[in-house]
């Protein structure tokens, strides 16, 4: 049988006993529901305006340089299977592909950029 | 072969002969033993899950000096049932201004990344979902729908405590994903495969053995991952309360809760598969499946444990001193670590078995002691500049200062 296939079976038992579980909370629990109830919890102040504004995202940055970092280890991960039989060449290109990055890694930290702000 | 040698084989063969027995094609009956399979796993860690929040609160309870739940039932131990029952019967609401699709779908989702994770766990040499040969990406993807499940709860919410909450949480787990990324690829080079039975049968020794800082920077990255304190600014209770699950309540703050507690349970469970060995424990695992599942319950449970010893010791962390940490220390550390692993592996092929043990050990030590004198060094710098006597003020500014006064 397929081990995808498998993996999907996972995906749909994993969405049905959550839903399965909400679903039965919500058969069984009371319907009394009024405006008082439903507004935004804010530690009892009202809320002005709604928080769906232009946020400013700190972590704007970290998530480009998190980008780089992440698509560069799906091709190391190969590059490990492989290591045992490639020898030591194999290491030190290893080694020169990470070396750029990290200088990337570098150059955000001396532009600065490296901090929450 | 016997039933306690191969459970799971002969009770599938068992069903499919009964499906295909009533006229059911073999296909079809293969797909429905499949799915029984999964329902029967999945509802077993539902189970398990109960039980998690009856031992995280026990433990607790235990680091801060009290008793912990021991009125209901032995030892408190039908505390959560009853716990669950009040989850159930208690209003399903959606806050006004939230969006009903996205914040509805949150919970569901948050729950299911952590339950997708098991299908690649191999509980015993024949006891495993699926072997995947890319299992350590899985693990990766899988995690990527919890993070989704965090932004999608914190915007739709439309509360501006979960909005802040959801935006830190989300900045730390991209953040300390890329060292437990680097980490995840040292035991595959160790093991030569990226599947988590292929890395398990590879273990002779434990990989903690080979790589304790690799395994020391896993926790610690794992830890951030799962948004569990120091590093749970996210929650921050006492300036965002909840953080991004605020308006959540009943049964579906209930899935949240659950799938943080099976979620850290399930990076124990890495944890002890890829540096602990596993199932595997001095070839008690060959003498029943049954005996394998357990010690990798066992392991699971002590990873977990640590993980709720750092949680219940450690303050909370700031937001920026946590990235600086990532960003500035444990990602350079785990790719300076990984380069030095795979260079001593290609150097060290072929000598004897011991000398790579005690090389790849000895390495990693080193790596360690390293970087923490670079950064004792930067740190006493920062220090001697900040307790640096202030220059002489000038006549000006000294009359200055004391008519401010």
């Amino acid at each position: 049988m397929n081990e995808w296939l498998y993996v999907g079976l996972f995906f749909i038992v994993g969405l049905i006993i959550p839903v399965g579980a909400i679903g039965v909370a919500w058969i069984l629990g009371p319907k009394k529901s009024n405006p008082i109830k439903l507004t935004t919890y804010e530690c009892g102040i009202e809320t002005v305006g709604d928080s769906w504004v232009q946020f400013k995202a700190q972590y704007y940055i970290f998530a480009l340089v998190f980008l780089v970092f992440d698509v560069e280890t799906v091709f190391l991960f190969p590059w490990a299977v492989r290591l045992g039989q490639q020898g030591l060449f194999a290491v030190l290109e290893g080694i020169v592909f990470v070396a750029i990055l990290i200088a990337g890694l570098v150059y955000t930290w001396r532009k600065g950029m490296l901090e929450w702000a | 072969m016997n039933f306690w040698n191969d459970p799971l084989k002969i009770v599938a063969d068992w069903l499919t002969g009964i499906f295909t027995g009533w006229g059911m094609p073999a296909v079809i009956a293969g797909v429905l033993v499949a799915f029984i399979g999964t329902l029967l796993l999945i509802t077993v860690l539902m189970v398990l899950d109960i039980f998690l929040v009856w031992l995280e609160r026990k433990v607790v309870a235990r680091f801060q000096d009290r008793l912990g739940p021991n009125r209901v039932g032995l030892f408190g131990l039908i505390q959560p049932f009853a716990d669950i029952v009040k989850l159930l019967i208690k209003e399903d609401t959606t806050p006004e201004g939230a969006d009903r699709v996205v914040y509805n779908l949150a919970p569901i989702l948050s729950m299911m990344s952590v339950l997708i994770l098991w299908a690649i766990v191999p509980l015993a040499p024949v006891m495993l979902g699926v072997d995947l040969n890319v299992g350590l990406l899985y693990i990766i993807a899988a995690g990527a729908i919890g993070t989704l499940s965090i932004i999608m709860a914190g915007w739709s919410s439309n509360n501006k405590f979960a909005t802040i909450g959801a935006f830190r949480q989300v900045a730390v787990m991209v953040s300390f994903e890329i060292p437990m990324v680097a980490m995840l690829l040292i035991p595959t080079i160790f093991a030569k495969s990226m599947g988590m039975n292929g890395i398990v049968q590879a273990q002779n020794t434990w990989y903690v053995i080979l790589s304790p800082l690799g395994a020391l920077i896993f926790l610690i990255a794992a830890i951030a991952e799962l948004g569990r304190a120091p590093f749970d600014m996210a929650e921050g209770e006492s300036e965002l309360v909840s953080g991004y699950n605020i308006e959540y309540s009943g049964m579906k703050f209930g899935m949240f809760y659950a799938g943080e507690l099976l979620h850290a349970l399930t990076f124990g469970g890495f944890w002890a598969i890829l540096f602990f060995g596993g199932y595997r424990f001095f070839g008690l695992e060959k003498v029943s499946p049954f005996l394998a599942v357990i010690i990798l319950l066992a392991k699971a449970l002590v990873g977990y444990w640590a993980i709720m010893w750092v949680k219940y010791t450690m303050m909370r962390i700031r937001i920026d001193h946590m990235l600086a940490f990532n960003w500035k220390f444990l990602t350079p550390l785990s790719f300076v670590l990984l380069m030095v692993t795979a260079l001593l592996n290609a150097l060290l092929a072929g000598t004897p078995g011991w000398v790579y043990v005690i090389g790849m050990f000895l390495s990693n030590v080193l790596v360690a002691w390293i970087a923490l004198e670079i950064v004792r060094s930067v740190g006493r710098k920062e220090r001697v500049k900040a307790e640096a006597p202030k220059p002489a003020l000038s006549e000006v500014e000294r009359v200055a200062a004391e008519v401010h006064h």
